[in-house]
C-alpha cells in the first residue's frame, strides 16, 4: 500500500516539476528590447487591497496551473463520469455520508477550542444523523434545529492565536496556508489514527480494496461539492481574488469573537 | 463573473429581505437603487427552475490562428453557453453585461427562464471580458459599439455553424443587459445589412443611452470616497475591517446568509460607502479589460512593451496599476489614440456620441422589433436620459419603479416579462 502510494506521488511530483520547468524555460526568447509602460506603479501612493503574504508567489501560482491541468485531464473527467452514471439521489446520499463522517473532525476541532455548545450540537448531529439519518445519508438533524458547525485543526490553531501564515496552493487540495496545511495533516493523522483503531475490514480479504474504494470515492464527492474551477472566471487577475477571498474567509471564520464593547 | 460577485457579497448581500412592497403593485423589495444593485434579488423571490437542463459549452475558434500570449495559456477559445430544447424553437442570444462572462450569475437565470419556456439559448461573454478580448476580438481594444458588434456578429455565425446542425431553428431572437443592451441594439443594426439571422425581437435590459455619460456616473460614485480613487486600497481595507470587526462582535455561526442579511439590516455600510464598493468594483472589472488588451496589443500601457509574461510570472503591480486607472484614463490614453490613428480628423466628441444610442436612434424608432425593460432608479440613466428612452420606444419601454441598476433582473416578474416579450 505504501509502494503505490509513494510511486503515486513521484509520478505527481515529476509531473509538477515538468509543468513548473516548462514555465521557466520556454517564452524567455524575446528579441526586442523592453520599453517601460504609461502607467508604473511607482506613481501610485496607496495600500495594496486584496494583498496577503505570499513569499512564494512563483511556486503557488505554479501549483495553481498544476491543479488546473490536474482538473482538466484527470480529476473533473472522473468527476463528470461519476455524475453522469450516478442518479441525483445517489450523489446526495453519497454527499450526507461523507460530511457525516467530517463531523468527527467538526467535534474534535470544537472540543480543542473549548466550545461546550458547539461539541455538544455537533455531537447530536453526528448521533442523530448516524442513526436516524442512516450514516449520514439523510439530515434530519439540520430539520432538528442542529446547525452544522465546520471547524478544523487549522481553524483550532487560528482560535489559540496562530498567525495564518504565507499563503500555500497544495496540489490537488487548492488553496490553504502554512498553518492551514499543518492543520489539515493533524486533521487527517487523527481520521487515520480513528480508522486504523475502529478498522471496520480488518477481519475481511478486501480489507485494502474497500478502504481505497471509500478513499477515492471520498475524493471525488469532494470535488463534486465543490464548484471552483480554476481559471473558469477568465479575470486575468483571478489568482490574487482567490486568495484574498480564501484567506479572508479564513481570518475572519477562525478568530475569536470579541467580547461585546 | 464569480470572483465580483463574491466581492459584492463579501460586501452587502442577502437572500431575504422582508417584503417593503410600497403601494405600486411591484412586488420587487429593495426600495434603494445601490442596495438593490449590490443586494439583487432574495432567492426567495427567484422563480423555480429546472434542476436538469440540456446544456453544454461551446468553445469557439472565432478567429483561426489567433496567437495567444504564454499568460492566456488557459484561454482555448470564446466561451459560451448552450442550452437546447428536442423539438423545433427560437433560439435567444444573450449577451452580458460590462465585464461579465457567458456564465455571469444572471445571465444564467435568463437562460434558465427562457429555456424552461422552451427556448433555444446561447448566452455570450461581455465583448469587454478577458475571453472575449483574447479569442474573439479582432482589434481587442474594447469599447466602441460599432466595433464590438462586428465581433459579436461574428461569434454568433460561428457559434450558430457548430449548433446548427443539432437543434431545429424557427426564428433568432436577441437580448443583452446593460453595456451588452446597446451592444444588441448595435448588432441588429448589422444584421439589417448581413442578414445572417433577421431578427425577430430584441429587448434592451437596464442599457445606457450613452455609454461614455453612464460610466462618468459610476466613476462619480468613486469619488465620493475619503481621498478619491487615488485612495481606494486605503477605502476597501477599511470597509474589510469593517466587516471582519462585524462578524467578530456579532458571533456569528460562518460567513452565510444570515450574517449577510444582518449586514443589510444594520445598515453597517452608509450610502457613500455602497456607491464607493459599487465604483470599486467596477475598476476591478475594468482592470481586467486593460490588461488583458493591453497584453494582447502590446501596447506598452501597463505592461512594458515586448515584454512576453510566463504563465507564473507575479501580476502583483500590474493588479494594483490597473485597478487605479479610471475609464477617462482609458478613453483619453489608450482608447482615443488608437481610433485617432486610424481616421485622422475624429475628434474626442465624436467618438464619444457615437457610443450612444442616440447615433442610431432613427433607427431604432422605426424597428418595431425592439423592447426596453429599465428601471426609474437606475443610476446609470440620468432623468432626461429616462425620458429619452420613454420617447423613443414610447410603450414598448417597460420601467419598472425601482431595482436600481440591474438588482430586479433575476425577480420573477421581471423574468416573465422578458420571456412573454420573445413569446
Amino acid at each position: 500500500m505504501t509502494d503505490t502510494r509513494c510511486r503515486t506521488c513521484r509520478i505527481i511530483l515529476a509531473l509538477m516539476l515538468s509543468l513548473s520547468l516548462a514555465g521557466c524555460a520556454a517564452n524567455r526568447v524575446n528579441t526586442l528590447a523592453e520599453v517601460p509602460p504609461m502607467h508604473s506603479i511607482s506613481e501610485f501612493r496607496d495600500q495594496r487591497f486584496a494583498d496577503v503574504a505570499d513569499p512564494w508567489e512563483g511556486f503557488n501560482r505554479s501549483m495553481y496551473r498544476f491543479n488546473f491541468y490536474f482538473d482538466k485531464y484527470l480529476f473533473l473527467p472522473v468527476v463528470n463520469g461519476y455524475e453522469f452514471v450516478t442518479p441525483t439521489f445517489l450523489q446526495e446520499r453519497v454527499s450526507g455520508f461523507y460530511n457525516n463522517l467530517g463531523e468527527v473532525r467538526n467535534l474534535t476541532n470544537s472540543f480543542f477550542q473549548l466550545k461546550g455548545t458547539e461539541s455538544v450540537t455537533t455531537l447530536g448531529r453526528f448521533v442523530t444523523n448516524s442513526t436516524v439519518g442512516l450514516g449520514g445519508m439523510f439530515d434530519p438533524a439540520t430539520k432538528f434545529g442542529l446547525a452544522r458547525h465546520d471547524e478544523d485543526f487549522g481553524k483550532t490553531l487560528g482560535y489559540w492565536g496562530s498567525g495564518s501564515g504565507p499563503y500555500l496552493v497544495l496540489p490537488i487540495f487548492g488553496p490553504s496556508s502554512l498553518r492551514d496545511t499543518g492543520g489539515l495533516a493533524v486533521d487527517s493523522g487523527i481520521s487515520y489514527g480513528i480508522y486504523t483503531a475502529i478498522d471496520p475490514f480488518g477481519n475481511s480479504d478486501e480489507g485494502f480494496a474497500i478502504s481505497s474504494g471509500i478513499t477515492t470515492l471520498d475524493a471525488i464527492d469532494a470535488r463534486h461539492q465543490q464548484s471552483f474551477r480554476y481559471y473558469e472566471s477568465g479575470y486575468p487577475f483571478e489568482y490574487y481574488m482567490v486568495r484574498f477571498f480564501y484567506h479572508e474567509k479564513r481570518e475572519i471564520e477562525s478568530g475569536k469573537p470579541l467580547p461585546a464593547e | 463573473m464569480l470572483h465580483l460577485r463574491l466581492l459584492f457579497i463579501a460586501c452587502l448581500v442577502l437572500t431575504s429581505v422582508p417584503s417593503l412592497a410600497a403601494d405600486d403593485g411591484y412586488g420587487y423589495p429593495i426600495q434603494g437603487s445601490y442596495e438593490a444593485t449590490i443586494l439583487g434579488t432574495p432567492a426567495s423571490l427567484m422563480p423555480e427552475f429546472p434542476a436538469k437542463m440540456r446544456t453544454r459549452q461551446l468553445v469557439l475558434d472565432v478567429i483561426p490562428d489567433r496567437q495567444r500570449p504564454p499568460i492566456f495559456f488557459y484561454d482555448t477559445g470564446l466561451r459560451c453557453t448552450f442550452a437546447y430544447q428536442k423539438q423545433k424553437a427560437p433560439l435567444v442570444f444573450l449577451i452580458a453585461g460590462a465585464g461579465s462572462s457567458d456564465r455571469a450569475p444572471k445571465l444564467l437565470t435568463m437562460m434558465k427562464a427562457l429555456y424552461q419556456a422552451g427556448f433555444h439559448v446561447i448566452t455570450l461573454p461581455s465583448p469587454s471580458h478577458a475571453n472575449f478580448i483574447i479569442s474573439a476580438s479582432q482589434s481587442s481594444i474594447p469599447g466602441d459599439l460599432t466595433e464590438d458588434a462586428a465581433d459579436l456578429y461574428r461569434v454568433m455565425e460561428t457559434a450558430w455553424k457548430q449548433v446548427e446542425g443539432d437543434i431545429e431553428v424557427s426564428s433568432f431572437d436577441l437580448c443583452g443587459y446593460s453595456l451588452g443592451a446597446s451592444q444588441a441594439a448595435f448588432v441588429t443594426r448589422l444584421d439589417e445589412e448581413r442578414r445572417v439571422f433577421n431578427f425577430r425581437k430584441v429587448l434592451m435590459i437596464n442599457p445606457p443611452v450613452s455609454l461614455y455619460n453612464s460610466v462618468t456616473r459610476i466613476e462619480d460614485m468613486l469619488k465620493q470616497i475619503p481621498g478619491g480613487p487615488k485612495k481606494q486600497g486605503i477605502f476597501f481595507n477599511k470597509m474589510l475591517s469593517k466587516f471582519s470587526q462585524f462578524y467578530r462582535y456579532g458571533n456569528f455561526v460562518a460567513i452565510n446568509d444570515d450574517f449577510l442579511y444582518s449586514i443589510y439590516a444594520e445598515r453597517l455600510f452608509s450610502h457613500e460607502e455602497t456607491a464607493g464598493l459599487i465604483g470599486l468594483t467596477f475598476r476591478i472589472n475594468l482592470a481586467g479589460m486593460i490588461f488583458s488588451s493591453d497584453v494582447m496589443t502590446n501596447s506598452g500601457y501597463v505592461v512594458p512593451k515586448n515584454r512576453v509574461l510566463s504563465p507564473t510570472d507575479s501580476l502583483s503591480d500590474y493588479f494594483l496599476v490597473s485597478t487605479h486607472l479610471s475609464f477617462f484614463d482609458y478613453f483619453n490614453e489608450y482608447f482615443y489614440p488608437y481610433f485617432q490613428k486610424r481616421r485622422p480628423g475624429l475628434t474626442k466628441q465624436e467618438l464619444i456620441n457615437s457610443q450612444s444610442l442616440t447615433s442610431i436612434e432613427g433607427y431604432l424608432k422605426s424597428s418595431a422589433k425592439f423592447g426596453v425593460m429599465t428601471n426609474e432608479n437606475d443610476f446609470i440613466l440620468t432623468k432626461a436620459e429616462l425620458d429619452y428612452l420613454r420617447q423613443l420606444f414610447g410603450e414598448r419601454a417597460k420601467i419598472y419603479p425601482r431595482g436600481g441598476h440591474l438588482g430586479n433582473l433575476e425577480y420573477k416578474e421581471n423574468l416573465d416579462y422578458m420571456v412573454a416579450f420573445f413569446k
